[in-house]
């Protein structure tokens, strides 16, 4: 017993392999040559007894060495079976079978049955008559009316600025510290069909509040990782006047449906194709991606985007129904973390 | 097969777009059923009740003024009344001794003649109840009390046989500590079995307890809940509690003797707009803004049992009563040929072999057929268009 701690002691750097079968002579005869030779140590099979894991070594230097030994057989064993299989597709060729498809979180999510089917007449008629229904009739167009919380600083109203000029008909309006309770009747009196507040905390925008008026829903998201149009970098020159197009991706659930919506009421129903401006708004795993590009088509199939404008990330936090009451307003939807958040693999949007 | 089956739904649930919606949660099922074939808008459920004779017919309520009659044993809706008179949507609706009960959101009252083939008759009775109303109940135990109760409009009792002065008025609370007038919006109300006392929850997240056999006026007992307001609420069976959910969809169970709260229930995302219990079982079915039917389980343990996405925004639901909820009952034909092929087969076993033999295909035949239509049954089918 002693001698084998001697021998574990004095194999400490260079003879040690990682753990194998205990292997009784070999053991014997390298606890000999521990014992007579000092400094090098020839590399020996190391044999350790059954059931030893790396992490009862106590001496911290001992036991990380022989877990980056261990790490490094890894990975020349991970690279030794790749590089087999290489050889085995090549040598089949074209019968050999097809790659497998990696495991991400998005190509695992749990199936939602609120997803919406194409087809389904019910959640049609849902749509067709719900609070944009005027919108998407064309009976009305779009008119916005940007602000933000009380005394915003120089991030957030250089925000509303870059923001109405990639909304067309837009207007920033200055938030004197009133009440959006009655700002909103006034904007229904002059025939506004969408509100945007702007949130801002410690200097940064951090919110959106997105009413659609007359009565329609509200939405509230968190916002983060905004960019100026001086921080994004290989930028185009500034947007034009013409009205650009929208790409929503992504928004495949119920509740998706319903947020899509909202965006796509924002921009007048004519895009002018002309302008070559398009803003996406980009779902995926529940956060919203905002950008605004500039395109042009060098080819059939090969295009050029420019990033213009303002860029920024959305997250949900509630849907309510009516215009904005956070009190006693009636709530469609609500992101409640502990309850929902479950499941890495489970999306709401 | 749904109009057929639509006796043994559990649920009823009515929606924003005029579809009447029954669950069974045994067969893991949903139908819609609509007036007209197709959803409309405008004739969105606001209130729904049992009608008359057990739980066979039930009385819709939609939001262009007419009640429309639906039969569970066939399967379709049978008629309708159109009940003029006031302004706003349905929020209470009751039946009485072949009476109907209707009240507006103005808060006009009426009773009419139930004869659903006619077109639009004179109302018996018209009551005045002040404007504002959110909730009309009818008094289970004496079904011509009714109580109504609404924003900025404090609880009224009603005796619709007696005078045209409320049975019980309600008084509002003292001023708060600020010395200002506490605001009224009473948005649900429920009568407590076995005594006169009432319950009802407000938009200012109060649950409060009157007792009109008492010389008070003012409410015996008071609880709050959360921030938001109480939407729905709905009695436990046997136990002295509630169950309320606010527009937050949270559920909590209060408990109405000391007016402490109990437990909570998870899993609503949107606000909840319709809550039952069921009259014995540990049962609650709840539906609100997030277009799903949950029903949790209240006791031992606390969890939700089931849960069933509906497309549309749920506004009202009916839970069955019945008791017979798991025994899920063969369809008519079959009991009547079960029993008597088993008892013949039982005699001819006793007397006669070979007529034994002779009827054992036919037996087989039958059973194999029987078997296969339950194993049909039994699939889990998908929600019928």
């Amino acid at each position: 017993m002693a001698k084998t701690g001697v021998n574990s002691g004095s194999r400490g750097k260079k003879g040690l392999k990682r753990k194998a079968a205990a292997e009784e002579p070999q053991e014997a005869a390298v606890a000999e040559d521990g014992a007579t030779e000092s400094g090098v140590q020839p590399p020996k099979a190391a044999a350790f007894p059954p059931g030893f894991s790396i992490s009862e070594i106590k001496n911290k230097q001992r036991r990380h060495l022989m877990f980056t030994r261990w790490k490094q057989q890894q990975r020349k064993e991970k690279l030794a079976i790749k590089k087999k299989l290489k050889k085995e597709r090549e040598a089949l060729g074209d019968k050999a079978p097809p790659k497998p498809v990696p495991k991400t979180i998005d190509n695992q999510r749990v199936y939602d049955e609120t997803v919406v089917d194409p087809n389904d007449e019910e959640v049609a008629y849902d749509e067709a008559t719900d609070e944009f229904a005027s919108y998407f009739n064309r009976q009305t167009s779009p008119k916005i009316l940007i602000t933000t919380s009380d005394r915003p600083h120089g991030r957030t109203v250089r925000l509303c600025e870059q923001l109405s000029t990639v909304i067309p008909n837009s207007h920033v309006y200055y938030r004197r510290g009133l009440a959006l309770k009655k700002i909103i009747p006034q904007c229904i009196s002059r025939d506004f069909t969408d509100l945007i507040v702007i949130n801002e905390d410690r200097k940064t925008p951090n919110g959106l509040i997105l009413s659609h008026l007359p009565n329609g829903p509200t939405a509230h998201f968190k916002m983060s990782s905004v960019r100026l149009r001086k921080e994004i970098k290989r930028r185009g020159k500034d947007p034009t006047e013409h009205i650009p197009e929208i790409i929503l991706n992504n928004f495949t659930t119920r509740l998706g449906h319903s947020v899509g919506r909202m965006f796509a009421s924002l921009f007048p129903h004519n895009p002018q194709f002309i302008g070559r401006q398009v803003a996406t708004f980009h779902n995926q795993r529940d956060y919203i991606f905002f950008r605004f590009h500039r395109y042009i088509f060098k080819s059939e199939k090969k295009v050029g985007i420019q990033e213009l404008g303002p860029r920024f990330t959305l997250k949900l936090r509630s849907l309510q129904k009516g215009t904005f009451d956070s009190k006693y307003g009636e709530y469609e939807w609500v992101h409640k973390p502990r309850e929902m958040d479950t499941s890495r693999r489970k999306f709401h949007l | 097969m749904a109009a057929a089956g639509a006796r043994w739904n559990h649920v009823w649930v009515g929606t924003e777009t005029g579809i009447l919606k029954g669950v069974n949660l045994q067969r893991k099922q949903a139908a819609n059923f609509t007036a007209a074939g197709q959803p409309r808008r405008e004739e969105a459920v606001s209130a729904l009740c049992w009608g008359a004779g057990g739980e066979t017919q039930i009385l819709v309520g939609c939001a262009d003024r007419t009640v429309r009659y639906f039969s569970t044993e066939e399967g379709r809706f049978q008629g309708q009344k159109h009940c003029p008179g006031g302004e706003g949507t349905f929020r209470g609706l009751a039946q009485v001794d072949g009476t109907l009960i209707t009240c507006v959101e103005s808060g006009i009252v009426r009773v009419w003649r139930d004869n659903d083939k006619e077109a639009s008759s004179d109302p018996l009775l018209e009551l005045s109840v002040g404007p504002g109303v959110c909730r009309m109940r009818q008094d289970p135990a004496h079904p011509h009390l009714i109580a109504t109760g609404g924003k900025e409009n404090a609880l009224k009792v009603w005796d619709l046989q007696g005078s045209e002065e409320p049975v019980f008025r309600a008084k509002n609370v003292r001023n708060d500590w600020l010395d200002l007038r506490v605001p009224i919006w009473d948005q649900d109300i429920q009568f407590l079995p076995e005594s006169q006392k009432l319950v009802t929850c407000t938009g200012y997240h109060q649950v409060r307890v009157y007792d009109p056999a008492s010389p008070q006026r003012r409410p015996v007992l008071e609880a709050t809940y959360g921030e938001y307001p109480l939407t729905a609420m709905t009695l436990t069976p046997g136990a002295n509690s509630v169950i309320v959910g606010n527009t937050h969809g949270q559920l909590a169970e209060i408990d109405l003797r000391q007016g402490r709260l109990l437990g909570c229930l998870k899993g609503l995302a949107g606000s909840v707009r319709g809550l039952q219990c069921h009259p014995s079982k540990p049962l609650l079915a709840s539906c609100g803004l997030d277009r799903v039917l949950r029903v949790h389980r209240i006791r031992n343990p606390r969890g939700l049992e089931h849960k069933v996405y509906l497309k549309s925004q749920l506004n009202c639901l009916l839970l069955s009563g019945r008791d017979n909820w798991e025994d899920e009952p063969q369809e008519p034909q079959e009991p009547k040929k079960a029993p008597l092929e088993d008892t013949e087969t039982d005699e001819l076993w006793a007397s006669l072999e070979a007529a034994a033999k002779r009827k054992l295909p036919d037996l087989e035949r039958t059973q194999g057929a029987l078997q296969t239509r339950r194993r049909k049954k039994q699939r889990p089918g998908s929600t019928s268009p």
